[in-house]
């Protein structure tokens, strides 16, 4: 761990998870739903069954990168009334509320809108670890960049199976805390075959970058999140979770997947380990 | 082919660019080569100019629209893109887009529309060049636009009602990206207009800037001088760009581009995206935007669907901010009062997208006194929008607004 690295705060908790000789679980829930406080309860639950790393999803009224799931709670958040504010202090509640690194997923006209550098401020303040910009690439993102920075943020930008190795090298090289790998050419959703498109995309950006690597997109159950951490540094799952929460299980439906996924990136070791 | 702006990355100014998710990134700089090298290649741009020649009737005359001209107190030109193949300027842009599809290997298209103009030169250009087609349309759309809908389909395309949002042109855009990239092996997306991320600001606007460079040459003919004004409707702003490009460099033609003002201003409820809306990031690009406080997008409002868009091409946020061109809204009702005016003076009923423009035009006249020159870019025919005009004005008994 002596490399400089740009671990960060989310890269460091999923290298003491690998360095457990397993992969790490990052958890997704977006902030209001199914109500402001329902919400919270909600990301509790996720901390409660073992998540490593949280993402807080930032609603948003044009979610281009999420599939119906998220959609669907993004538009019943934003219905219900959630504002900026409302996502900050949801960070704060989780933040005191465990150890675990607790990063904002968001799109960036709410960032922009609110004013980049007074965001990364306030998310500090809030006891907040990052971002993750699934809209935002370095090439536009200079401005986060340099409010990360200076206030000690993550900053978690995306490759993609379509990313060029230079672009890979360009974007992992912005990165601090982890990358965010996504599996399929497609949007966020829980998908029933695992995507051989992950483990390739995970090789190539292994062989530009030390910082962890998380795998995203599809991820809905245990053997999944088995499968995944054998080749990946952190499992990522989000529509999911959504899925629990949309059904009505509550908490204990979130606590009860979250501890099934968690078995399962303790399944396999971690090639990750043994870096 | 294109003027100076934007840079590589996309950039007019602080506007522009790329915000997109990196899956998109590799094919929008694919995109951006194929279409750069199209652009120079003559066998493109010559088949290109072939196919809007033969096939959509391009030149569009220029008309002097004299008892136009008479009401206006100035003298008015009107650029007749409504006598385009399919009724529209959008038929430039998406037969251009439709031949470098074909250029870059690809089999299938897809597309978003509003008033259903695009998707309707789109779902053309794909039976004209044998690409399937699927079209995206919000659902309110669907059923203000109906007749444009029955056309798509006849035409081969699938037509994917849009549930999501506010149910029109910007949740259609959201579903035809998610769409794009899940799909963007196979398939191009023919975007309507001079918006999103990098290439498209660019790219659309060198398919239909052939609006203001023919109009340009046709001015110079008729008149032996550049006209005094060059108005346009702004949705997302193909059709103004489309005319404004030739001039940009002409200082002394004003140029002035006329949002949709919806039920007012003051009423909250429009599109004017200039004039109202504030700097931001949508579909791809900085540009201005319709927002709240927190920087969701606010549900626009005009009694146009091709205008009713809380977004707006990069280019125009630019040309607004450095004062080269000039933004008003016009309201829903002015934009009728034009509709039926047009549709008296001259025998032509425009679409209502185009009324705006003429709406604008009027305004303009007087600001600029009997002396002026005014080219009005007459962007489509108002077949489609008979529906609404009935409504507006009255014209068909409704069964059930009937007396018992
Ligand atoms: C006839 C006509 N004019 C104008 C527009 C507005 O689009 P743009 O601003 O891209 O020209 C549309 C859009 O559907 C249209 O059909």
């Amino acid at each position: 761990m002596s490399e400089v690295i740009a671990l960060g705060k989310a890269g460091a908790a999923i290298r003491t998870a690998n360095d457990a000789g397993r992969g790490a679980l990052v958890a997704y829930l977006p902030a209001g739903y199914p109500s402001y406080d329902g919400g919270i309860d909600a990301i509790k639950a996720l901390v409660d069954g073992g998540a490593d790393v949280l993402e807080i999803g930032f609603p948003y009224s044009d979610p281009v990168m999420d599939g119906v799931t998220v959609q669907r709670a993004s538009e019943a958040a934003l219905a219900a009334g959630l504002r900026t504010r409302d996502v900050l202090s949801t960070v704060e509640k989780l933040a005191s509320y465990s150890d675990v690194p607790v990063l904002v997923m968001t799109y960036w006209n709410p960032i922009e809108r609110y004013g980049v550098d007074r965001f990364a401020a306030d998310l500090a303040g809030a006891g907040g670890a990052g971002l993750i910009t699934p809209d935002l690439i370095p090439d536009e993102g200079a401005e986060w960049i340099a409010s990360a920075d200076k206030h000690d943020l993550d900053k978690v930008f995306l490759v993609s199976p379509s990313s060029t190795d230079e672009r890979i090298r360009m974007t992992t090289a912005a990165c601090r805390g982890f990358v965010y790998a996504t599996a399929v050419m497609g949007v966020t959703g829980t998908r029933e075959k695992p995507s051989d498109l992950a483990a390739p995309l995970v090789a190539r950006t292994k062989a530009a970058t030390g910082v962890p690597v998380g795998v995203g997109l599809g991820v809905s159950n245990a053997d999944q999140a088995a499968g995944v951490a054998a080749f990946a540094d952190a499992v990522i799952v989000g529509s999911a979770f959504v899925k629990v929460v949309e059904a009505g299980e509550g908490p204990a439906g979130v606590r009860r997947l979250t501890e099934s996924l968690a078995e399962g990136v303790r399944r396999e070791p971690s090639t990750a380990a043994s870096r | 082919m294109s003027t100076v702006l934007p840079d590589q990355l996309g950039h007019f100014g602080r506007f522009g660019g790329r915000f997109m998710p990196e899956a998109l990134i590799a094919p929008l700089d694919e995109l951006t080569r194929a279409w750069q090298e199209a652009m120079a290649d003559p066998e493109f741009t010559g088949e290109f100019d072939r196919m809007l020649r033969e096939y959509a009737g391009v030149p569009s005359l220029l008309y002097d629209a004299t008892r136009l001209s008479e009401a206006a107190g100035a003298r008015i030109l009107l650029k007749r893109e409504d006598l385009n193949h399919t009724g529209a300027h959008k038929v430039r842009n998406a037969l251009g887009q439709a031949l470098l599809t074909k250029r870059m290997g690809k089999t299938r298209v897809i597309a978003e529309t509003g008033a259903g103009q695009h998707g309707v030169a789109t779902a053309t250009a794909c039976a004209y060049l044998d690409l399937e087609c699927v079209v995206y349309m919000g659902e309110v759309d669907t059923e203000r636009q109906a007749l444009n809908v029955a056309r798509m389909k006849l035409l081969g395309a699938e037509v994917i009602s849009v549930k999501t949002g506010s149910r029109t042109l910007k949740d259609a855009i959201n579903d035809a990206l998610r769409d794009w990239v899940a799909s963007v092996d196979k398939t191009h997306y023919i975007l309507g207009t001079a918006a999103g991320a990098h290439p498209f600001p660019a790219m659309v606007r060198d398919f239909v800037r052939g609006i203001g460079d023919e109009a340009r040459a046709q001015s110079l003919e008729l008149l032996g001088r550049l006209p005094d004004a060059a108005v346009a409707s702004v949705g997302g702003g193909s059709n103004a760009i489309g005319l404004f490009a030739a001039f940009i460099p002409d200082a002394e033609v004003k140029l002035y581009g006329i949002e949709p003002g919806g039920d007012g201003f003051e009423t909250g409820r429009h599109a004017a995206t200039i004039s109202a809306g504030q700097v931001g990031v949508l579909h791809g690009a900085r540009s201005f935007l319709l927002q709240d406080e927190d920087g969701q997008t606010i549900e626009s409002h005009s009694i146009s669907a091709g205008l009713d868009y809380p977004g707006v091409g990069p280019e125009h946020a630019w040309l607004a901010d450095t004062g080269r061109a000039s933004y008003r809204p016009i309201t829903d009702a002015e934009a009728m009062e034009a509709f039926r005016l047009l549709s008296r003076t001259e025998g032509i009923i425009p679409a209502i997208e185009s009324a705006h423009a003429v709406a604008g035009a009027l305004d303009i006249a007087k600001e600029l006194g009997p002396e002026a020159t005014i080219l009005v870019n007459l962007s489509g025919r108002g077949d489609k929008d008979m529906d609404t005009a009935s409504k507006w004005f009255g014209l068909i008994d409704a069964p059930e607004a009937g007396r018992e």
